[in-house]
C-alpha cells in the first residue's frame, strides 16, 4: 500500500463518515413515519426511541464529517447543512435502510437485518485508531445492543406467531434479503481506511452476521433465503450514491421545510 | 390489536429510591415484552435503574367501600404513632 497524502485520507474519511451518518439519518426518518400510526401506543414510542437514538448518532457522525471536510479547506458545513442540503445522489446510506416501511413486519425485518449488522460494525469501530470514531461508536453501541435485542425479539414473535404474521415476516425477509449483500461490500475508499486502522472491514462482519441472523430466523421458523441471492451483484450502490427511487421521496419530505425556509429555527 | 394484549402495571426503582414505585400501566403480550415496553415508555428520561411489571389482573386491591372499616379505627390510637420519642438535636433528616 502506498501512503496516501493527508488530503486524500481526509476525503476518504469524510466519505466514510457520511456512510455511517446517512444510515442513521435515513432510517430515523423512515421510523419517524410511524409516529402516531404505530400498531399500538407502546410500539409507537419504542420505534420512535430507536429513531431518536439513530438520529443522535447521525448528528455525531455528521458533525465530525463536517470538521474533517473543513480541515481540507472546504467551507464548514453544519450537521443541518449536510442533512438537509444534499440531494439523493450525495447520500451514502445503504439501500436497505431507505426501503419503504411497508407493513409492520417489513419495518421490523428491515430493522432486524440492519441492527444485526450495525451492532457488529460499531463493536469493531470502537477499536478504531481514530479516537473520535471510537468515542462515537462506544456510545452508540450501547443503544444499538438494545435495538438488536428488540428487533430480534419481534422477528421471533411475528415469525413464530400466527399464520398471518408468519407469512408477512417470511415475505418481508424474502423481499429485503437482496439488500443485505451491500452491507458486506468494501470499496477503494474503505480499503484505504481499513489499511490505516480507521474503518471496519465489512467483509469480516459477514460470518458473524450470518450466524446471528440465522439463529434468530430459525427461532422464528422463517426460512432463510438462498445465499446466492444475497451475494449477487444486484442491489448495491447506496454507499456510492446510486439509490433506489424511494430515497428521493423520503428526502423531499425530510428536506422541504429547511429548503423552503432556510433560516427556519425549531 | 391492543385490546388482545393484557394490561401490565409498571414499577420503577429510581436512581436514589430504595423501593420500586408504581408509575403507570401498559399493554404487552407477555412479561418480557412488558419490560421492554416499560423501558421505552417509562425510562426515557433516566428515571430508573430497575423495572418490575405485574399483570394488572394479578393485583388485588382493597375495596373503597371498606375504607372506614379498614383504616378509621387507627385514627384515634395515637399511641401507635411514633410521635412520643424525644429526638436528640444531633439527629438530622428525620
Amino acid at each position: 500500500m502506498t501512503a496516501a497524502n493527508p488530503a486524500a485520507r481526509g476525503a476518504h474519511l469524510f466519505e466514510y463518515l457520511l456512510r455511517l451518518a446517512d444510515n442513521g439519518v435515513v432510517l430515523a426518518q423512515r421510523l419517524g413515519e410511524w409516529v402516531g400510526k404505530g400498531p399500538v401506543l407502546e410500539e409507537d414510542i419504542a420505534s420512535t426511541n430507536v429513531a431518536l437514538d439513530l438520529l443522535g448518532q447521525a448528528r455525531l457522525w455528521l458533525a465530525y464529517a463536517g470538521e474533517i471536510e473543513a480541515r481540507d479547506g472546504a467551507p464548514v458545513r453544519s450537521e443541518d447543512a449536510l442533512a438537509y442540503f444534499r440531494d439523493s445522489g450525495e447520500f451514502r446510506n445503504l439501500l436497505l435502510v431507505e426501503q419503504p416501511n411497508g407493513n409492520y413486519a417489513d419495518t421490523i425485518a428491515r430493522q432486524f437485518l440492519f441492527d444485526q449488522w450495525h451492532v457488529l460494525l460499531l463493536g469493531q469501530l470502537a477499536l478504531s485508531k481514530d479516537a473520535r470514531v471510537v468515542g462515537i461508536a462506544a456510545k452508540a453501541v450501547k443503544e444499538v445492543r438494545y435495538h438488536v435485542e428488540r428487533s430480534s425479539d419481534w422477528v421471533v414473535r411475528l415469525g413464530d406467531g400466527t399464520a398471518e404474521s408468519h407469512a408477512r415476516m417470511q415475505s418481508a425477509i424474502g423481499a429485503l434479503w437482496m439488500y443485505t449483500g451491500e452491507m458486506f461490500t468494501v470499496d477503494a475508499t474503505e480499503r484505504e481506511l481499513i489499511d490505516a486502522g480507521i474503518a471496519v472491514d465489512n467483509e469480516s462482519l459477514s460470518s458473524p452476521w450470518q450466524a446471528s441472523v440465522r439463529a434468530v430466523l430459525d427461532d422464528a421458523t422463517i426460512v432463510v433465503p438462498a445465499d446466492p441471492f444475497m451475494q449477487g451483484s444486484r442491489a448495491r450502490g447506496g454507499k456510492q450514491g446510486v439509490h433506489t427511487e424511494h430515497l428521493s421521496h423520503l428526502l423531499a419530505e425530510m428536506q422541504v421545510l429547511p429548503r423552503s425556509f432556510p433560516d427556519a429555527r425549531w | 390489536m391492543s385490546s388482545e394484549w393484557p394490561l401490565w402495571e409498571v414499577f420503577i426503582r429510581s436512581q436514589h429510591g430504595l423501593a420500586h414505585k408504581h408509575v403507570g400501566s401498559l399493554h404487552a403480550p407477555d412479561a418480557g415484552m412488558a419490560i421492554k415496553n416499560a423501558r421505552d415508555v417509562y425510562t426515557r428520561r433516566n428515571e430508573g435503574i430497575s423495572i418490575w411489571v405485574a399483570r394488572s389482573a394479578d393485583i388485588h386491591a382493597s375495596s373503597p367501600g371498606d375504607r372506614a372499616a379498614l383504616f378509621e379505627p387507627s385514627n384515634d390510637k395515637v399511641y401507635r404513632h411514633p410521635t412520643f420519642f424525644p429526638m436528640p438535636d444531633e439527629v438530622k433528616h428525620i
